[in-house]
């Protein structure tokens, strides 16, 4: 990781009791992100990553266990009391959902939204706070910004409610902000402008960021680091670079191999990775890819692979033989 | 009467200058407006577009599940938007829909194996043993084992799997053509590879002619022969899957493409990409309804609705300004 670090999450773990047995929903993560710098965490659904980012941000449900350590801007997350906590998020560590009308309140307006997280964490006076609200209105790119904030959000359609989302999010200057599926839910060209939009706003204001998706693609031009997530765990980390180009872990590959290619001819058969992902609350012993993974041997069904550094440090992958060891043996 | 996008022969399904508008309130949604389509019989049409732009009424106004305001959908010969009643119920054995989300598609109090054999039992087969066994020979044909399935409720299976029972109920009358609403745009990659490859499976298996409704373009190309691309209501080009998107005469269809992201680190996201977003289709503007986001929009744009004209052979542009 270049520069200084950010935020870095040791050994981090989530255990959430279910009827049907205890789930393990992240499984000792570790991550870092510099500052200024982006990571991209790219999984399929119930992989974790919106767990392992809740767990960052202290908002996971009540019953969850949690275990490990956050280290944010030099302080310990899981530590620290509640209403530091409550400063802190919002403030320096920001949070957009896939889904604008989870953090948006439907019967307040647009500005007192706005206004009062401004007011709320920088103790703003009303004169500056609305300014500010038209300023960052402007930033994000929603038209007419003065009217804006006497509207309310379903008067906005899904992309100017996530520019919204992203204007209070940014409004405070945050050092970290945390993209949970951002553009999901939007339309292909409506996502390309708002991802344009976070890039631009954070070099702006070198915020450093974690963008969460389930998309190679939107990961791959925007992002410094890459980590992939399966089953709770992370299975291969690396600069964004290094992981498309010499990825290691059989799981990345077949991810992106099973992506429909703009470049291939129609009704050409796409390599799909067979079965499932595994009931997360009936862990297995060795590898959870290994049912799915065609080059699994049986090693890999009764031992569990340790993250592994590559040719750098910064490039590790949880797998007993990974890419490069089938072409030899293949050659 | 404009020019048609012409497909190589017959055509099993012609929709011809089709309108769908409902109102809301005291205005109207002009949800489709005068579309003109042909799908030859063995060929996947696919239709992409953002939401709203009307695709998937088009999807359910061909199938008469929502009932056109004017305009003719010939089935075969039939026209579709005149019949009613049985004869309209016999044709619909023909004609199949698979919806987006697989698990909301499936009544969650049935079985498996009453859900499949449903179309069976309203077509009027009584012989219970003949429905086991074409619905035991459906299930193993997507993938599924029968003996395993039959029984389980579908709160028991994953999202690509109730996909796949969706797909046997389509498939269970043998059908000849089939609606696929965005089938695959709730399932995780690595099951969306997995539906997609069985529904091009099935294509070949069953003879099916299919239209394939997505607003992924990559999903759509995959599996489509040719590509119609719609916006708010109208279709702005037709044409070939790999001439479509090696160089599109529409400025709206450049913009989709240039807007998927793509998983290569090396090819830097575009920059281009307008502010802005689809005005309402209750309110469309006038002339080219894309005008108001194109880069190339003129006065000419906003007086003169753009008809469909041949760009290049069997591509087909509505625009006063193509790119080719």
């Amino acid at each position: 990781m270049s520069g200084n670090t950010l935020l870095s999450v040791e050994d981090v773990t989530v255990d959430l009791p279910t009827p049907r047995g205890n789930l393990r929903a992240v499984d000792r993560v570790n991550l870092t992100v510099g500052a200024g710098q982006t990571l991209g965490i790219v999984g399929e659904s119930g992989c974790g990553k919106t767990m392992l980012s809740r767990a960052i941000l202290q908002l996971l449900p009540k019953k969850a266990k949690l275990s490990g350590r956050v280290m944010f801007d030099g302080q310990d997350l899981f530590q620290l009391p509640a209403e530091r906590l409550r400063r802190l998020r919002g403030r320096s560590l920001a949070v957009v959902f896939q889904d604008p009308m989870t953090s948006l309140n439907p019967v307040l307006t647009i500005g007192t939204q706005l206004i009062e997280t401004l007011q709320e964490h920088l103790e703003l006076d009303d004169a500056t706070a609305s300014r500010r609200s038209v300023e960052l209105l402007t930033a994000v790119g929603i038209p007419a910004p003065e009217q804006r904030l006497g509207q309310y959000p379903h008067q906005l359609s899904g992309g100017m409610r996530q520019r919204v989302a992203i204007a209070i999010a940014l409004s405070c200057e945050p050092k970290l902000l945390i993209a949970d599926e951002p553009t999901t839910a939007l339309d292909v060209t409506i996502q390309a402008q708002i991802l344009d939009l976070l890039a631009r706003e954070q070099r702006r204001r070198h915020m450093a960021m974690i963008i969460i998706t389930h998309d190679l693609g939107v990961v791959a031009g925007r992002t410094d680091d890459v980590a992939v997530m399966y089953a709770g765990r992370v299975v291969e980390r690396a600069p964004t670079p290094a992981l498309f180009k010499k990825m290691r872990m059989p799981y990345t590959e077949a991810l992106l191999a099973a992506l429909p290619k703009l470049d291939a001819a129609p009704h050409t058969p796409l390599p799909a990775i067979s079965g499932r992902p595994p009931d997360p609350t009936r862990p297995l012993q060795g590898c959870s890819f290994s049912p799915r993974c065609r080059y699994a041997a049986a090693r890999c069904k009764n031992e569990k692979p340790a993250l592994t550094e590559a040719e750098s440090r910064e490039h590790q992958y949880a797998c007993f033989y990974p890419i490069e060891v089938h072409a030899e043996a293949g050659a | 009467m404009m020019q048609q996008a012409v497909p190589p022969s017959e055509p099993l399904l012609a929709v011809d200058d089709l309108v769908v508008e409902y109102p809301v309130g005291q205005r109207t949604v002009h949800a489709v407006s005068g579309v003109s389509l042909q799908i030859a019989r063995g060929e996947t049409l696919g239709l992409v577009g953002e939401s709203g732009c009307g695709k998937s009424t088009l999807g359910r106004a061909v199938l008469q599940l929502r009932r056109p305001t004017s305009g003719r959908v010939l089935f075969d010969g039939h026209d579709l938007t005149a019949m009613q009643g049985d004869a309209l119920r016999m044709m619909r054995r023909r004609v199949q829909l698979i919806f987006q989300d697989p698990i909301a598609s499936l009544n969650p109090r049935r079985k498996i194996g009453d859900i499949v054999a449903e179309p069976l039992v309203i077509a009027g087969i009584k012989d219970a043993e003949k429905r086991r066994e074409l619905v035991y020979e459906v299930l193993s044909a997507v993938g599924l084992d029968p003996a395993l399935v039959v029984g389980r409720l579908p709160h028991e299976f994953s999202g690509g799997q109730c996909q796949r029972i969706c797909i046997a109920r389509a498939l269970i009358l043998n059908p000849e053509f089939i609606v696929c609403d965005e089938p695959v745009s709730a399932l995780d990659v690595s099951i969306r590879a997995q539906i997609l490859n069985l529904l091009e499976e099935m294509k070949g298996r069953f003879g099916l002619t299919l239209l394939f409704i997505a607003h992924d373009l990559a999903v759509v190309k995959a599996v489509s022969d040719r590509v119609a691309v719609m916006y708010l209501g109208r279709l702005c080009e037709v044409g070939p899957s790999e001439q479509l998107f090696a160089r599109p005469a529409h400025p709206y269809t450049a913009l989709l493409i240039e807007a998927i992201p793509v998983p290569d680190p090396d090819i830097r996201p575009a920059v281009s990409v307008p502010v802005g977003e689809p005005p309402s289709p209750i309110a469309p503007p006038s002339g080219c309804r894309f005008r108001t986001r194109c880069p190339r929009a003129d006065a000419q744009c906003s007086k003169e609705v753009p008809e469909l004209r041949a760009v290049a052979p069997g591509q087909f542009a509505a625009c006063h300004h193509p790119l080719i």
